[in-house]
């Protein structure tokens, strides 16, 4: 009772990075509360997932094998969780905000009456005030997020309703090993307890998952292109940079709105945190939300015309000019001088 | 047999021009500050329901908004390009309403609209990017659900047929009707279908519109304009606990304008030695090269 819970996200027997970046938090958090972490899989073939997640600090893994629940359908994981939510309340919930996480977790926090934030960008623990009601919550989930487009942060809490649930991004929490021997507890449920056969009421008829082509979440370094590029056309000069230092191109989501790049380049809180050795930053102005993704790059160059640019007061190098003056002047003076 | 179609929608406030006083002190947002426009997914997914009623004969498709008395231009804008009708659900006790508060709204007010075959709504809108709102009405309903869909392929016989965009695919998915379906960014965008609809939907007016427009004596003209029904919240039968603030599990804590730690940052121009000499030491210091 009262513990954290992941919902571990899996294909093909392997766990995601998200959920194990979530399952590192989660430890955290438990130490932090002195409480116990708990994983539950549900899919197929997971006889391998204990070894997986155990040396992230899960105390406890729930399974729920059956060759239905993979690949993964809305209302069967909703009921397994509803109904374990249920029998075991837990205090937190956590899930990735990935199109499984986002399909999932609005279901089963409507079904809970329990608070849900979407794409949190931390999560810390911390206690609330309700002036109002006199009242003091202790140990509750902040739910950090940008809001509104990322202008602005919030902070969330649910004070009274339980699970406080929260998703979060793969890479916007760090995957780390607990202890390599850490060893927890298996509990195997029978599915048919939880799901009936009317929950499988949409069936996959053809399922095409591939690597995406686009690696930024990897690269040392990236050249990110925002709106100031002007236009599709004029974003081809990041490719141009990007291609000749040997990078990968991202994208701030003015820029991947307005048609400049693929949604995959999007780097910020709706889309990649990526932490390279260099980033490079042509035309963006810096909402929260897009420095949310990219904070933690060891060097910063920011190219932008105004010298005012929100994103040049955590830049290490600020270039104070028109991209199309600077990114050619930049490919041309390393071309010259790399050796 | 013709499609019974709901298409929730949302008026957002343009994040994109966001000025000091958006926010309010209770840390809610203050959207008469801002303008206002149709959340760009909630058109995709008109879209598809348009497309639909262009397919199956006898198809009805009908918006369902929740929002203060301007969101009727939501309505209207609908109306123009090609909806039959629509509900404007806006009542005080609505205010200050998390996503759970919301979706407990809209399927009060779908229930009060009856029978329908599809509701369709966007992913997420652009000032909370939380997309839950979707799968907690289709809960709240009973329903399934199929999310981040990019084209409904056919929707008969009581079956849909949905081609789902995720992050690294695509899934082609088949579930029964009735159901709720959210529509993805990557979807057709929609055009108006007939631009005369747009002189008579630009009058169509709600009630206290009506009513706003007979005491400043401006003129309505007479019947050329459709009335847009506008429902409260006692009227759809909502329980006003579970609405707006006190049916939100939610609460924002704090809203924080983040001022950036400042770092040490050398600065450039675009000279030409100042940029070869940053190459320089890029390619030096190994970071480049």
């Amino acid at each position: 009772m009262n513990n954290i819970f992941v919902y571990l996200e899996i294909e093909n027997g392997k766990v995601e990075d998200v959920s194990l970046e979530l399952l590192t938090k989660g430890r955290s958090l438990a130490n932090r509360l002195s409480c116990r972490l708990e994983a539950v899989a549900a899919g197929a073939n997971l006889d391998a997932v204990g070894q997986q997640v155990f040396p992230y600090g899960a105390d406890v893994l729930h399974v729920f094998d059956d060759s239905r629940l993979e690949p993964y359908t809305s209302l069967p994981h909703t009921q397994i969780l509803v109904k374990l939510f249920r029998d075991e309340k837990p205090q937190i919930a956590l899930m990735g905000a990935t199109s499984i996480g986002r399909d999932l977790g609005p279901r089963v926090s409507s079904a809970l009456f329990s608070g849900l934030t979407a794409d949190c960008t931390a999560l810390e623990i911390g206690d609330h005030e309700e002036k109002k009601e006199g009242k003091t919550y202790k140990d509750l989930l902040y739910q950090i997020r940008p809001a509104f487009g990322g202008n602005i942060v919030a902070t969330i809490v649910n004070p009274d309703n339980r699970p406080q649930m929260a998703t979060v991004r793969e890479g916007v929490m760090k995957k780390e090993i607990y202890r390599v021997d850490y060893k927890g507890e298996t509990v195997k449920h029978k599915v048919s307890d939880y799901v009936s056969d009317e929950d499988f009421a949409v069936s996959i008829i053809e399922r095409h998952i591939e690597q995406s082509k686009i690696n930024i979440k990897s690269s040392p370094i990236i050249v990110a292109g925002g709106y100031g590029m002007g236009s599709k056309e004029g974003f081809e000069l990041c490719h141009q940079l990007a291609s000749v230092i040997g990078a990968e191109v991202g994208a701030s989501r003015a820029a991947v709105d307005a048609g400049f790049a693929e949604h995959e380049r999007q780097i910020g809180q709706t889309g990649v945190t990526v932490r390279p050795k260099l980033y490079i930053a042509c035309g963006i102005s810096g909402q929260i939300q897009h420095v949310a993704g990219m904070q933690d790059s060891s060097l910063i160059i920011s190219i932008n015309s105004d010298p005012a640019a929100p994103i040049n007061s955590i830049a290490d190098y600020v270039i104070t000019g028109e991209v199309e003056t600077v990114i050619p002047k930049m490919i041309k003076y390393y071309r010259k001088n790399s050796k | 047999m013709g499609l019974k179609i709901i298409v929730l929608a949302k008026q957002v406030p343009d994040t994109r021009n966001v000025g000091k006083d958006a926010m309010k002190e209770d840390g809610t947002v203050n959207r008469a500050a801002l303008p206002a426009i149709f959340n760009p997914e909630d058109l995709n997914a008109l879209e598809q329901a348009l497309q639909l009623k262009d397919r199956y004969e006898g198809s009805t498709v009908t918006l369902l908004t929740m929002g203060p008395p301007r969101a009727a231009d939501i309505i209207r804008e609908g109306l123009f390009r090609g909806a039959d009708g629509g509900y404007l659900l806006t009542d005080r006790v609505f205010a200050g309403a998390d996503t759970l508060a919301t979706s407990y709204a809209l399927s009060m007010a779908i229930r009060k609209i009856g029978k329908f075959d599809l509701i369709i709504s966007g992913r997420q809108a652009i000032d909370g990017d939380t997309a839950q709102v979707g799968p907690q009405v289709a809960e709240k309903l009973g329903l399934s659900q199929i999310t981040y869909a990019e084209e409904i392929r056919s929707a008969e016989n009581g079956k849909i047929c949905v081609k789902r965009r995720l992050e690294h695919g695509i899934e082609v998915v088949e579930g029964k009707l009735p159901i709720l379906v959210t529509v993805n960014g990557s979807a057709p965008s929609c055009r108006p279908r007939n631009a005369k609809l747009l002189q008579r939907y630009k009058y169509a007016k709600t009630a206290s519109e009506k009513q706003a427009a007979a005491e400043s004596q401006t003129p309505v003209f007479g019947n050329r304009g459709v009335e847009i029904a506008e429902w409260s919240a006692a009227y759809v039968d909502a329980d006003p606990q579970q609405c707006g603030l006190s049916g939100s599990p939610t609460k924002v804590k704090k809203i924080e304008n983040i001022v950036f730690q400042a770092k040490e940052s050398k600065t450039f121009d675009d000279s030409d030695a100042q940029i070869e000499g940053l190459i320089v030491e890029l390619i030096n210091n190994h970071t480049i090269g």
